[in-house]
């Protein structure tokens, strides 16, 4: 009788450590990610396999861009784990502090399908999870009262914009993320690889934006400002977000990731909401490609903790990353995830995918040039200099700092 | 005091100093003088949600043998100092050489990151210290007027602008002066002008960072003068009344002479601080047209998503401590004076 | 109290009158403004449509059905675990202003006393260690925090907190200390105390006041401080300042802006307290000290 309650005892802990740890029973995991109901959302379906032995503590940190580096550079690494984009993982792989994770994959890869595997010379490095980009938001009933189609190019934004104008619909019907620094410089990349420029100098780190294509994105923005609020230079998304909401633009360039935002039935008339329209990402200069670079959020794991550790993590992660949290998160974020499906908010990002948008730009050097072009062409928009002296200016402010962090 | 007995006294706080600000700081100053190694960059295959493309990375393992055998990087001496995105001397001297006016010299100079940014350092320097100074005695005299039952809530409610967070009373402040905000609206019936936004011209922009600041820091100077008030010897007062001296003539000869002392101190705190402005440039997303060397230094670090320069931002601070101490000079002798008056 | 005998209405007492009204309605107003807004939602606060929403809040009513809400409190507090930041916060503070203070009056009270002329150097290199701007600092402390595994503690951060802080600490308490005579500890000594001795006995109890005002600005700098506690501290950890500011969202996501106002009030209230309650004290330890710069 003894032996048999015993036994039922110690079958129904193992059980209960089972479920606890979604098969994890060893092991540390520790994430360091951004701080925003997305991650939010993967981070509490990884804390589900948290007990039975496995520890899951996930730090949220608005700056953890800041941090991760210096984290895992230390051994053993403060994290085991970054959740990061295609900007912030540069960082962490060009320092080697992350390691290939063919190995779990094969192992515990079931829910990841291969297009969430990011993979440098055959080796997996990163698994993304979530997809952003810059699309079209327009509003189909200003577009009609001015007797407008949704545009398809940025040069056919501009004819729309002029028409809502003249019209008298609207006095600054353009809206656009030109905040001085990096989104001002995003907007460029943008628009650059839209008119399929390369931003180096093929296969070194020297930069090569002085020439016909950047001259030509660098007036498109400036023809843009033109029907814009003049606070330009000052508005990020939340300035854009809440211009949009108080009906105050109708077109504008946005993350795919504030779609849901401006429909979510707060903050605005359901009159501007239910005219509030998404398509993909426009094309400049007659280009094909939209002149929207492609974005993902993923996890990796480091290099410098022990193998058990991060199979644990990898493991905690996948979880994570299911489809079971996809679908109770849908609104979130533009999942791509092994199963899920766009929602309506999504369709401006799926759009831009499918049209072949180029990814942002996975090389070293990127940030060192997308820092430089956002506080040297604010000259050139605010009408102080040249197109040309402003990417000159550009290029002298990138080669200093590539001097000094030794790409050059 | 003898020497054992001084060291016994400051060693706690020495200690923490040496060990959180001096450390750094020399760790800093050697590292402007260091860039790093030669960076080797291989081309590989880069496959994504979005397809497969042919990028460059670093070889971390050659890279990584370089760094081993010199763990400082490369020694280039002051070019930090005077590369472009510092000092630029190269810049400032073809500049002088080609320039044919001095506003085209202007124009260059104004051009290069450093001097932008310095230039509206200085000028927020040179007007918010004044202006806290007069504005905060101003209010310590009119609120040493007030009945006592009065003081204490006009006390509190003078401090508010200086307790509260600056992140976020910026960033309030920054819808307040929106064109479509409060403020901003205001002003454009004031001024009948419809168009009139304080955040797109570079003029309208400084003055509304000026007067952000002074409203900031007169709290500060305020509650510093009204103590001081309160140690004017009522006998001087009285014996200059008694003299005939006006109003005026108390403040100006009775007052401003005892506070002195206080006017000294309120200035260098303010001097540093003010020198250091930052914080309104980010909340109110000023960077279009005010830049300052601490923001340079943030934006060397934090700007974009891992672009830390490192020995950038070690040079511009190490600039801006020069700057600090060239500042200070006057008030620093007047101090060594008194110093050597008490020992 | 000066002019305590000219209790006749006259016109400079009318003129100091606006002044100050003038003043403390530039003052107060965006704070009024705040507390007002924190009761709204983010579309009638934050309204490019018209700011005049945020008066009579339309969208609070339309979406909340009554013209205040106190959702955005309900938000910061009870969702996201403000309380949490606060007790972080009191620890942090309580602890920053208490070590300063200890370590700053010994070392304040060595540097009146001195004599010496390495004192005045010290106090020179003192304001020198105030001029390194802050996030030059804290990107030196990240590495080898993470090595050495103390970083994201509180402990941690109070002490580097503390370490920033005592530039200004000496200063200020050096020059409480000159106004002390010396003759008091002095005397004590000769009485057969040591140095620390008197100092615990003699001036211990007269330092109080200077050591008050100091200890207000060492706490508003705990209190506020952002680019240190943004960086060194785990989720858990998070004072109130860097959790307003997760409030805040990112480039691409929208965050909760109006759980941030809420917070931003809420914070701000025991700084009422605190100031309504110490303010006395403040006023006559600034009497007695700074005065000599």
């Amino acid at each position: 009788m003894f032996r048999q309650i015993l036994l039922v005892l110690i079958l129904s802990l193992f059980s209960v450590a089972a479920y606890a740890g979604c098969g994890i029973n060893s092991g540390s995991v520790r994430v360091i990610a951004n701080d925003f109901p997305a991650i939010h959302a993967v981070g509490d379906a990884a804390k589900e396999c948290d007990g039975g032995g496995v520890e899951i503590s996930i730090n949220y940190n608005k700056d953890h861009k800041d941090i991760h580096v210096a984290a895992l550079t230390a051994n053993p690494a403060e994290f085991t784990s970054s959740i990061v984009a295609n900007s912030t993982f540069v960082d962490l792989h060009n320092n080697g502090l992350i390691r290939p994770l063919n190995e779990y994959v094969e192992k515990y890869g079931d829910g990841i399908s291969k297009n969430q595997l990011i993979t440098i010379d055959g080796k997996v490095m990163a698994v993304a999870f979530m997809a952003n980009s810059a699309h079209l938001f327009y509003r189909e009933d200003v577009l009609k009262a001015a007797g407008q189609n949704p545009p398809k190019s940025f040069e056919e934004l501009l004819t729309v914009a002029k028409a809502i104008k003249d019209k008298g619909l609207m006095e600054h019907p353009l809206g656009g993320v030109f905040k001085s620094g990096w989104n001002v410089g995003n907007e460029f990349v943008n628009l650059y690889l839209g008119h399929g420029g390369e931003l180096f100098k093929a296969g070194t780190a020297e930069p090569n934006l002085n020439n016909a294509k950047g001259v030509a994105a660098l007036n498109m923005m400036k023809a843009m400002t033109e029907y814009m609020n003049p606070d330009f230079l000052t508005h990020d998304s939340n300035a854009n977000q809440a211009l949009w909401e108080g009906g105050k633009i109708a077109l504008v360039h946005l993350w795919g990731s504030r779609a849901g935002a401006v429909t979510d039935g707060e903050n605005s008339t359901s009159e501007i909401e239910n005219s509030t329209k998404f398509a993909g990402a426009l094309t400049v200069g007659g280009g094909s490609t939209p002149a929207a670079a492609l974005w993902w959020d993923g996890f990796v794991i480091a290099a410098n903790i022990p193998d058990a550790d991060a199979e644990a993590t990898f493991r905690a992660l996948a979880n994570g990353v299911s489809l079971k949290m996809a679908q109770a998160n849908q609104e979130k974020a533009n999942w791509i995830i092994k199963g899920a499906t766009p929602t309506a908010a999504g369709v401006g990002v799926s759009a831009t995918a499918q049209a072949g948008a180029h990814p942002y730009p996975m090389v070293p050097f990127i940030s060192s040039l997308h820092g430089a072009i956002g506080s040297e062409i604010v000259d050139f928009l605010q009408g102080k200099e040249s197109a040309e002296q402003a990417l000159s200016d550009v290029e002298a402010a990138y080669i200093t700092v590539a001097k000094e962090k030794g790409f050059l | 005091m003898r020497h054992r007995t001084f060291v016994s006294f400051i060693w706690p706080s020495a200690f923490v100093m040496l060990l959180f600000i001096a450390v750094p700081i020399i760790s800093v100053g050697v590292q402007s003088l260091f860039i790093q190694h030669e960076q080797v960059i291989e081309t590989v295959e880069n496959c994504g949600p979005f397809g497969c493309k042919q990028t460059q990375q670093i070889n971390y393992e050659a890279t990584e043998t370089l760094r081993k055998e010199k763990p400082l990087g490369r020694f280039v001496g002051l070019e930090a100092y005077t590369n472009r995105n510092h000092l630029a001397l190269e810049e400032v001297k073809e500049s002088w050489g080609t320039a044919n006016t001095y506003q085209e010299f202007y124009k260059d100079i104004m051009n290069l990151p450093f001097y932008k940014a310095l230039v509206f350092t200085l000028t927020y320097t040179a007007i918010v210290t004044p202006m806290v100074l007069i504005l905060g005695f101003l209010v310590a005299l009119s609120v040493n007027r007030l009945p006592s039952i009065f003081k204490g809530p006009t006390i509190f409610c003078s401090l508010l602008p200086f307790i509260v967070t600056p992140l976020i009373g910026a960033l309030i402040l920054f819808w307040m002066i929106d064109a479509d905000g409060i403020i901003g609206g205001t002003l454009q019936i004031i001024f009948h002008n419809p168009e009139l936004s304080l955040k797109a011209s570079p003029t309208l922009t400084w003055i509304t960072l000026i007067i952000y600041g002074i409203w900031h820091s007169a709290p500060f100077s305020f509650i510093v003068f009204y103590a001081g008030l309160q140690t004017v010897p009522k006998e001087t007062i009285e014996s200059a009344k008694i003299d005939g001296a006006n109003k005026w003539e108390q403040v100006r000869y009775v007052i401003i002479p005892h506070l002195m002392p206080l006017v000294i101190f309120i200035a260098l705190m303010q001097l540093m601080d003010n020198f250091r402005v930052f914080e309104p440039i980010i909340g109110f997303n000023a960077s279009a047209n005010a830049t300052s060397l601490s923001w340079l230094i943030y934006n060397d670090l934090r700007g974009s998503d891992g672009n830390m320069v490192f020995g950038s931002a070690a040079a511009t601070s190490f600039l801006m401590i020069i700057g600090v101490c060239i500042l200070l000079t006057p008030v620093l002798i007047r101090t060594w004076r008194s110093y050597q008056k008490v020992s | 109290m000066i002019f305590d005998q000219i209790k006749k209405f006259n016109f400079l007492t009318l003129l100091a009158l606006a002044f100050l009204i003038l003043w403390l309605v530039m003052a107060m107003f965006p704070f009024i403004w705040t507390l007002w807004g924190s009761f709204k939602v983010q579309g009638d606060f934050f309204s490019k449509q018209d700011w005049k929403n945020a008066i009579y809040g339309v969208f609070t009513l339309s979406e909340t059905g009554h013209y205040f809400t106190g959702k955005g409190y309900k938000g910061a507090w009870i969702i996201k675990e403000f309380w949490r930041s606060t007790i972080n916060t009191i620890i942090v503070t309580f602890s920053v202003v208490t070590i300063s203070l200890t370590l700053g009056t010994l070392g304040g009270y060595a540097l009146a006393r001195s004599g010496f002329r390495y004192a005045f150097w010290i106090l020179i290199i003192a304001l020198i260690f105030r001029a390194m701007p802050h996030i030059t600092l804290v990107s030196g402390y990240l590495f080898p925090f993470f090595q050495l595994n103390i970083w994201g503690y509180l402990a941690t951060t109070i002490i580097v907190m503390v370490a920033i802080n005592q530039p200004f600490t000496l200063w200020m308490l050096h020059s409480f200390f000159l106004n002390i005579p010396k003759e008091l500890d002095e005397s004590a000594m000769v009485d057969g105390c040591t140095r620390f001795q008197a100092f615990r006995n003699v001036i211990i109890p007269v330092m109080w006041p200077g050591v008050i005002t100091t200890g207000l600005f060492s706490f508003l700098l705990a209190y506020n401080d952002f680019a240190l506690t943004g960086l060194l501290l785990t989720h858990e950890n998070q004072t109130m300042v860097p959790k307003i500011a997760s409030f805040l969202g990112t480039t691409q996501v929208e965050g909760n802006i109006m759980y941030a106002v809420a917070a931003v009030v809420s914070a701000t209230a025991p700084l009422f307290v605190l100031v309504m309650f110490f303010q006395r004290q403040i006023v006559s330890g600034l009497i007695t000290g700074a005065v000599k710069g």
